[in-house]
């Protein structure tokens, strides 16, 4: 019954939905308030509608409803409450109806505190925002219904794939999506402004912070994907530029990029139809996502059953949507007045820059990720596009950026001397090069690519130190008075700080894990000792421990270093007997300096086991750095003058534009 | 500067990096692009030992092992006409199991393909698209998994 509302629920949605679509539309082009206004209870009528559909499928696998086909395939009745809940979105029809709620969860969002949006663009941005709803409701009910029953009922459900139940994936899809989805404002502003035919720094006000909560979720969203694969698969590594983790780094290399560039036509009020452009195409990347991780199209390590039907209807939302936004840019973008000046050195330049090397590295994966896919539709000639193909093309255009990134806050907006720039960078000049010594006298491999590396991630430190000395004034004035400045600044300056010495200690961390890793594998029995590094390994002992819904096999080893005991490691082995299917559980030690790794493979006491070790130095350092930029996110969106549907600028030299129509 | 000459040092400085892109990208396409075989193609193409290359097909029943040093697995990987010896050292995937599809990365070196990497997939009722194609050209696809 609670499911058969849930679908009734879904149904209506997709009515409010079209509703919404076409209503405010009409109401906008007519200048009618009353129709505009619609648009606002159409939102949250259809957001209503669609969380009441969530709450019904939440609710047959809370209950362990197996007669819902949803439930019965992706959850069982011993299954921890947490994996139950999860299971909710860790599954195909699922996901899409977690991906239609959270996309009508911020058309709710803009109509509850929207008030200060011109009526008119918040109309048309509700329509776009309803039209991408529709397109995906209409998806969900005629191929992908979570609700569809089994008669007679089976006893117990199939179990969601034990690689899934684990706390860290049980966010990632979420996040993913918070990401993903969040774009579709962005996009539905940047679709309504180039119908209205104006862009102002107004708009790239509204637009900033949905862009940068979309950010921020995404970024959290794959780092505990990456993080996941980190310890969970076993593997020792953390990002394989597989196609599925492109996917989504796609739309973040371009959500950065229009972070950048909004930047830009807020205080500037300039490269406005480029920031409209990038609106459209991050968004198009996250579509993309969706599809290629839905149909399956790509080989991937992460793939799981997929349907390619579902792929292609997909496919078809994406080059409507697409298509059409497109030609509505081709034929809108020259209405935009084009505002501020600017020289080439100055920091609109500099952001220009930014953005066209984030894209161009965004272009490069994009080429990368799909070239296989082209190659086999047009020749039949399969291939596939390795780490080495990434080293050579995205690390190089990434090298440019990251130093840049050290001088860019220090320009000046409109005209800026690059040399004066430099000269008070002169402090980041020597960390670096005191770095860069340092690392080459201690390296015994001499790797050039860890001096690089190191050297960066110092001079974006210094860089971003030495612009929040001068904003401070440190030493110019009194202690006390620098506080007091410090304490002024605003919180999208320190988002930006913390954001950026977050990349800086990502850096740190990949470069060397990359550099510096050592690996050992042995066969292994209780009693063995392995070395690694200058860690001895003994295996003590395997045994045994049942858990919730798995059988557990547990190797106990001791780790020492030069005769002192270091820690104890119990890596693991699962076997989930409803699938039949094992899982690897790795042991990892963390200091700050290095995760010591090891996991366990299949055997027995006859033949040993199979126990593969690493020593991954720094790699602690590329979460912690990962976390910063979450929070450095948050902080930002914290800014009083970002805050959401903020009327007024509170300080700030930009002028002040006009609202309203 | 005028707005004209400003969008020209842009339009330039994006040609600039889409050219040094599409080079970058060339050349790395050049020496990185890794190619798939099936056990019947790399039987009929003669492959040298300095391109790296990938092979999938299903496990062979029974043809699973370990070599004297304990940590190298052998196994063969057939499309159910031809068969390939494969040495992997390390440890498998947790859904590695005789019968199941599976890509490996490596080397041809000497009729045995010295993968450095085995992939298995997440979810056993998935079959690697590549493994899909190789084994209904071989004409052995009995429809199981996706497609």
């Amino acid at each position: 019954m609670i499911a058969e509302l849930g679908h009734f629920a879904l149904i209506a949605a997709l009515f409010v939905a079209l509703a919404q679509a076409v209503v405010p539309m009409v109401g906008a082009n007519r200048r009618d308030l009353a129709l505009m206004d619609f648009g606002r209870y159409a939102a949250s009528a259809q957001f209503l509608c669609i969380a009441i559909a969530f709450a019904a499928l939440t609710h047959a696998y809370i209950i362990s409803d197996f007669s819902v086909a949803n439930v019965f395939q992706n959850s069982h009745s011993k299954q921890p409450l947490l994996y139950k809940i999860s299971g909710v979105w860790g599954n195909h029809e699922g996901s899409m109806l977690f991906w239609v709620l959270i996309l009508a969860l911020f058309g709710f969002a803009v109509a509850a505190f929207g008030n200060n949006l011109p009526a008119s663009l918040r109309a048309r941005a509700l329509s776009v925002q309803a039209m991408i709803g529709f397109g995906f409701l209409v998806f969900i009910l005629l191929t992908s219904n979570p609700f569809e029953r089994l008669d007679p009922a089976p006893l117990d459900g199939r179990e969601l794939n034990p690689l899934l139940q684990d706390p860290g994936l049980a966010f990632h899809p979420p996040m993913l999506y918070l990401g993903y989805v969040g774009f579709s404002m962005a996009f539905s502003f940047a679709i309504a402004a180039l119908l209205e035919g104006r862009v102002d720094p107004a708009w790239a006000r509204w637009v900033r912070p949905w862009t940068l909560a979309a950010w921020t979720a995404l970024t959290g969203g794959i780092v505990l994907g990456s993080w996941w694969a980190y310890y969970e698969l076993g593997w020792g590594g953390w990002w394989f530029w597989d196609p599925v983790e492109n996917a989504s780094f796609m739309p973040w290399l371009a959500g950065t990029a229009l972070l950048h560039s909004a930047i830009v036509v807020e205080k500037r009020d300039s490269l406005k139809s480029w920031t409209i452009l990038l609106a459209i195409l991050t968004f198009a990347l996250s579509l993309m996502g969706t599809f290629l991780v839905r149909s399956g199209v790509l080989t991937s390590v992460h793939a799981f059953a997929v349907d390619p039907e579902r792929g292609l209807f997909i496919l078809g939302l994406m080059i409507l949507a697409v298509g059409g936004s497109l030609a509505l840019f081709a034929m809108r973008a020259p209405v935009l007045k084009s505002g501020g000046l600017f020289r080439p050195i100055s920091r609109e330049g500099g952001l220009v820059l930014n953005n066209l090397l984030l894209s161009t590295a965004c272009a490069t994966v994009f080429i990368g990720t799909l070239y296989p896919l082209f190659l086999d539709a047009t020749t039949g000639q399969k291939v596939s596009v390795g780490p080495p193909f990434y080293n050579a093309t995205f690390v190089p255009l990434m090298i440019p950026l990251l130093v840049l990134l050290g001088v860019g806050p220090l320009l000046a907006w409109k005209r800026a001397d690059i040399l004066q720039a430099l000269t008070r960078l002169w402090a980041a000049a020597v960390l670096t090069a005191i770095v860069c010594l340092f690392i080459w006298s201690g390296d015994d491999g001499k790797s050039v690519g860890a001096v690089v590396g190191f050297g960066i991630a110092a001079w974006i430190v210094g860089g971003v130190l030495t612009e929040y000395a001068e904003r401070i004034r440190l030493f110019r004035i009194s202690i006390g008075a620098s506080l007091r400045r410090a304490t002024g600044l605003s919180g999208s300056s320190y988002g930006m700080m913390l954001a950026h010495l977050g990349l800086a200690a990502f850096i740190t961390g990949a470069v060397g894990d990359t550099f510096w890793g050592v690996e050992a594998v042995a066969n292994a029995r209780p009693g063995d000792k392995i070395t690694l590094g200058p860690y001895d390994i003994t295996f003590d002992k395997m045994s045994r421990e049942p858990g919730p819904n798995y059988e557990a096999e547990f190797a106990t080893m001791t780790v020492t270093r030069d005769g002192e005991p270091v820690t104890r490691l119990r890596p693991e082995r699962r076997i989930y007997p409803v699938q039949r299917m094992p899982t690897t559980e790795a042991a990892i030690h963390t200091t700050l300096a290095r995760d010591l790794y090891v996991s366990v493979g299949e055997g027995n006491q006859a033949d040993g086991w199979a126990v593969h070790a690493w020593i991954n130095p720094l790699v602690p350092w590329m979460w912690i750095g990962a976390l910063m930029m979450v929070c450095g996110g948050l902080v930002s969106l914290s800014d009083r003058r970002l805050r959401v549907g903020a009327p007024k600028r509170i300080s700030g030299a930009a002028p002040q534009p006009v609202g309203g129509d | 500067m005028t707005p004209k000459r400003r969008r020209l040092t842009i339009v330039f400085l994006g040609l600039l990096m889409l050219g040094s892109a599409t080079a970058l990208v060339l050349t790395a396409f050049e020496d990185n692009l890794v190619f798939f075989y099936s056990p019947t193609e790399l039987e009929t193409k003669n492959i040298g030992p300095d391109r790296r290359i990938r092979i999938g097909g299903l496990v062979e029943e029974e043809s699973v092992g370990k070599q004297a040093d304990g940590v190298t697995n052998t196994f063969r990987v057939t499309d159910l006409t031809k068969s390939v010896p494969v040495a992997f050292k390390g440890a498998l995937p947790d859904l590695f199991r005789e019968g199941q599809g599976i890509i490996a990365e490596g080397r041809f070196v000497k009729g045995v393909f010295q993968a450095s990497e085995v992939l298995a997939k997440h979810d056993e009722t998935y079959m690697p698209r590549e493994v899909a194609d190789a084994l209904k050209k071989s004409g052995q696809w009995k429809g199981q998994g996706t497609e």
